[in-house]
């Protein structure tokens, strides 16, 4: 079976008051080392189909389409074979 | 003139928009279910405000491919009137009938409140009603109204003269003091290409009667019927 676990985040220099106000939480909580927290979404994807190819494609195509905004969102993508 | 407001799962502004159009302006008004593709013969398409589809996944991400999107496109595309308000502007982001995109707020916090807004671009068939750099009180309601776009998208909006609206204070000053949502340039509407097609953030619909505080939002509806 393969699957396929996508990342997307915000674009460089686009605000993420999330990841903002999670990294203000830090020194509060006593955990040091760390100097920026980001936020993103993850997306995991089962496919109907043991095609690498074809799975890599389909992938692809709903990053761009659906699952990223282009004009905010970047996105990387493993297929992951089990 | 017939005015056709789509309804997705989750608007929550059409009725609204509805009874201005109709009781208060008395033009005839269809509503039209996302899943058809028939606009039913309207001569002006509005996009309402509201959650569609709960915001999931992207504010408008998952609106823009209801199937009556692919006739609003066409629609647009011919030059006719389509206006998104709120989450309707949102919806137009999405779908690429206007560039750039909303972002979380930068206080991240949802705002409920009455902002003033300046006439910026004089647009034939949206402002005729109003006078030129105009001052308007509306009410704002959203977390997502952040405008963004990259700075060749932004520098061609502003050149174009397409910035619709800008936040601003009681004496016309558009700067982060009086940006309530840290919206790039202070935008808080702009027109597509061709400006035939508006986006906006503030409800003109919640500010079209004196007992709702304000009658600035008037304007907009009258101008789009007196232009057809």
């Amino acid at each position: 079976m393969i699957r396929a676990e996508v990342i997307v985040t915000l674009k460089d220099g686009i605000l993420d008051p999330q990841g903002k106000t999670i990294t203000g939480a830090l020194g509060g909580i006593g955990i040091e080392g760390i100097k920026e927290i980001g936020t993103g979404k993850y997306f995991h994807l089962r496919f109907n189909t043991n095609n690498l190819e074809k799975a890599r494609s389909s992938t692809e195509a709903v990053c761009e389409k659906l699952l990223s905004n282009p004009v905010i969102e970047k996105y990387t993508y493993k297929i992951i074979e089990e | 003139m017939k005015i056709g407001i789509v309804v997705f799962p989750g608007s929550n502004c059409e009725l609204d928009t509805r009874y201005v159009l109709k009781n208060l302006l008395g033009q005839e008004v269809i509503m039209l279910w996302h899943e058809q593709r028939d606009l039913e013969g309207s001569d002006v398409v509005i996009l309402p405000g509201g959650f569609s589809y709960g915001d999931y996944l992207r504010t408008g991400a998952i609106a823009r491919f209801s199937p009556i999107m692919e006739s609003v496109i066409e629609f647009a595309a011919k030059g006719n009137p389509v206006v998104g308000i709120c989450n309707g502007f949102q919806i137009l982001l999405e779908c690429g009938l206007l560039p750039g995109a909303l972002v979380t707020n930068g206080s991240l916090k949802f705002i409920s409140d009455d902002v003033i807004i300046k006439v910026e671009t004089d647009n034939p068939i949206y402002t005729s009603k109003y006078e030129s750099s105009q001052l308007l009180k509306m009410p704002i309601a959203h977390i997502g109204g952040s405008f963004f776009a990259d700075d060749d998208t932004l520098e061609e909006i502003e050149s174009d003269g397409r910035v619709a609206f800008r936040y601003c204070d009681a004496k016309g000053n558009a700067n982060s003091k009086s940006n309530p949502n840290a919206s790039l340039g202070n935008i808080a509407g702009i027109y597509n290409k061709e400006g035939n097609v508006l986006g906006l953030m503030p409800h003109p619909e919640r500010a079209s009667e004196s007992l709702l505080g304000s009658t600035d939002g008037l304007g907009l509806f009258e101008s789009l019927i007196s232009f057809n």
